[in-house]
């Protein structure tokens, strides 16, 4: 109770006392590339294994480079701080936040993005300018995790095409199994904030962020991201969720699915090889795309994951370069975490040819709009990528703030036309 | 034994040079830290305050008092100061149990050093660590309804259920503070001259009259202080609450409101005037109380 304003203080004190220290070496004038470069990594639980393997990896290639990793827990909010002093690493993860405006700042263009497209998926979602920063660490597909296993004990066998025949599905998992049939993941938050991702999914609009650029009631009837949130909504009212969201627990979580005591969770498809390696069968745990359907078929959007970039302040640009280049092609990392490879046409993942046999279209969305829709988020303060108004929505379903589906999206659509008016003006 | 002599009779001759500056080196390096990590991040709270900084860019925009007029248009931003009174109950509450529990184990108790340790004990957890053991305590089937149902009651969503939610946390809040009210009262009362005790025991007072009439005079400084250290926590809450739940299911309180404006929607320079406010509320609220109960002068 006596903790005062010291977080906000200390978190500033944070950015002033924070100056640049980095490692020295010289970027080979004579086409040899040497140096010491240090990489940050979200991946804290692969840091000392997987990574060190392909530490060794490239310094087959190149032998004169030294890597040294910083795996960084809390990746987003900690990196976005060390951005404001010279010393964040050579070699780092473009944190999400970052508005694309700011990427000249902190990050050195890696080329064209047009000559870099031909070779490379996901590019158009960090650049600027003309000029992209970022190569994509993997990609994923949008959807949820589910456990095969449960949903054919409660009768289903074909996946539903309809939010309708999705809750239906829910409803019979509930009667006849023992399993929670969604687990929302209330509490950790951040899952809650993957449902914005299925907002393509829902007719296979590649179009979706110029649509809600343009529009001042992205929550009316029949819009994706009414349709998704509905969906979650209908799903908490009619007690088909966790019964105290309040205690979920994402851990817990990726392990209950495998053991049946969750049948299904929305998780973009990297999470699929999380929960596997968890479970004691692990072909009992497998992918659906969102229940609905354009054309007949199925759609999944995918989307680049955390990009490697270079830091304008690096000494030894080169190497760095020469990591970022080397991680996308060579490592195997994306195929190792059963992600669509940052090279164009490269394998789909072996980890969805299920999903993917049932009849799904990927495809890449057009981010022409993404730093307007970004901005009028940020000025709602709503955070379409934030678990914060999904809480609301969950409560307001289970009747614990006493609001309506309605009020929610009134209250949402409200506040996005008057930012955007703002932004827009 | 010959050198010991020496070196004292050097300290006795450098003494009296020595004098004046002593304190000051000694204040020395507490000094500095307050500065650092206190009056500097302040002064650049203000000048945060100012700016429509987000958090990133570079050059901040001066926008003068604009994200002030901003919170004045918003009372919704202050609604959660609401979510205050809960904790502000329980700090009361905090306060008599401490006051309690400090006067009984100053009196002559068997295993009183044990029971002092246990309730201080909960002060020295890292506070995240008190939030993930309670997490498991609250939650459905967990320990607190395990307990419940030893005595044929049952289980409750502690955490899920908007009308208890705040309690749990509040009492929580009031489980880890409780030991730190407690040892400063404690320090206090083995203050005062145990000749007064004895004179009262003779006189033939009872303890309750020994709490009334010694005890809580001596100790008035100490329980006003704590009293304005209550008010500002309650205003002020975020560890327990944003571990526990971020905010969630009506438990947001102001600090975390004001992080969430920081850090999740750029809003630095607002987020800093939000801060500027909740200090000067707390200032005030102070000052308030102290024309409200003017305690004696502080000695020297």
């Amino acid at each position: 109770m006596k903790l005062r304003r010291r977080t906000l203080v200390l978190a500033t004190a944070g950015l002033i006392a924070l100056t640049g220290c980095s490692a020295s070496g010289d970027a080979g004038a004579d086409g040899r590339i040497d140096g010491e470069i240090t990489v940050l990594t979200q991946r804290t639980d692969l840091v000392d294994t997987v990574f060190e393997q392909y530490k060794r990896e490239f310094a087959k290639v190149h032998p004169e480079v030294k890597v040294t990793f910083q795996g960084i827990t809390d990746y987003e909010g900690e990196v976005k701080i060390r951005m404001s002093s010279r010393d964040y690493g050579d070699v780092l993860l473009i944190p999400e936040s970052i508005t694309p405006e700011q990427l000249p700042a902190y990050f050195e263009p890696l080329g064209d993005a047009a000559e870099l497209q031909k070779k490379y998926r996901f590019i158009p979602e960090q650049t600027y300018e003309g000029k992209a920063y970022g190569l994509a660490i993997t990609g994923n597909a949008f959807g949820f995790v589910y456990n095969k296993k449960i949903w054919q004990q409660a009768g289903i066998t074909a996946p539903p095409r309809t939010p309708a025949q999705f809750l239906d599905a829910l409803r019979a998992i509930k009667d006849r199994t023992g399993a929670t049939p969604l687990y929302t993941n209330y509490r950790n938050g951040w899952p809650l904030a993957q449902w914005e991702d299925l907002r393509a999914s829902v007719a296979g609009q590649p179009d979706v962020i110029t649509t809600m650029a343009a529009t001042d009631a992205p929550w009316t009837p029949g819009t994706p991201q009414e349709i998704i949130d509905t969906l979650l909504f209908d799903a908490v009212a009619g007690k088909l969720t966790e019964e105290d969201p309040a205690t979920t627990d994402w851990e817990t979580s990726k392990k209950a699915i495998g053991e049946g005591k969750i049948a299904t969770m929305m998780l973009g498809s990297w999470a699929l090889t999380q929960v596997r390696e968890l479970a004691a069968t692990p072909e009992d745990l497998g992918y659906l795309p969102f229940p609905s359907q354009a054309g007949g078929r199925f759609h999944s959007a995918i989307a680049g994951d955390y990009k490697n970039a270079v830091s304008v302040h690096s000494e030894n640009k080169d190497a760095a370069r020469a990591w970022v280049d080397w991680f996308a092609d060579q490592s195997g990392y994306a195929a190792g975490q059963g992600g669509f490879t940052p090279q164009l046409g490269g394998p789909e993942p072996a980890i969805l040819s299920e999903f993917t046999s049932l009849g799904v279209t990927y495809f890449e969305l057009d981010r022409s709009q993404d730093a307007v829709v970004k901005k009028i988020d940020k000025t709602a303060e709503i955070g379409l990528y934030q678990p914060a108004y999904r809480q609301t929505l969950i409560d307001a379903a289970r009747g614990a703030n006493g609001k309506s589906k309605q009020d929610v999206f009134a209250d949402l659509n409200r506040r996005w036309a008057e930012a955007k008016a703002q932004v827009t003006s | 034994m010959g050198r010991s002599q020496g070196a004292g009779d050097l300290l006795n001759g450098t003494r009296k040079r020595r004098g004046r500056a002593t304190p000051w080196l000694f204040l020395l390096a507490p000094l500095v830290l307050l500065a650092l990590f206190t009056y500097v991040p302040v002064v650049s709270m203000f000048f945060y305050s100012v700016t429509d900084w987000d958090g990133l860019s570079p050059r901040p925009e001066f926008v003068g008092a604009g994200n002030y007029e901003q919170l004045a248009g918003r009372g919704e931003l202050f609604e959660v100061l609401l979510v205050s009174l809960y904790y502000f109950g329980a700090a009361f509450v905090q306060l008599v149990l401490a006051l309690y529990f400090a006067t009984v184990l100053s009196f002559r108790i068997r295993f009183a050093n044990l029971f002092k340790g246990v309730i201080f004990f909960p002060y020295l957890i890292n506070g995240v660590a008190i939030g993930f053991v309670f997490l498991y305590f609250f939650r459905p089937e967990g320990t607190l309804d395990s307990l419940l149902s030893l005595v044929g009651l049952d289980g409750h969503p502690w955490l899920g259920d908007p009308d208890t939610v705040n309690y749990s946390l509040a009492g929580v809040s009031v489980w880890r503070y409780l030991g730190l009210n407690f040892v400063l009262f404690l320090g206090a009362i083995q203050s005062i001259p145990p000749s007064l005790f004895e004179a009262a025991e003779l006189d033939g007072a009872n303890r309750w009259q020994r709490f009334r009439h010694i005890i809580l005079p001596s100790i008035r400084n100490i329980v006003g202080l704590t009293a304005i250290l209550a008010i500002a926590g309650s205003l002020s809450v975020f560890e327990i609450p944003y571990i526990m739940t971020g905010g969630a299911n009506g438990s947001k309180t102001f600090v975390i409101q004001t992080i969430d404006l920081a850090f999740k929607f750029g809003k630095v320079g607002l987020a800093s005037a939000m801060a500027v406010v909740l200090l000067v509320l707390i200032l005030l609220i102070t000052w308030v109380q102290r024309r409200l109960v003017p305690e004696n002068e502080v000695r020297a």
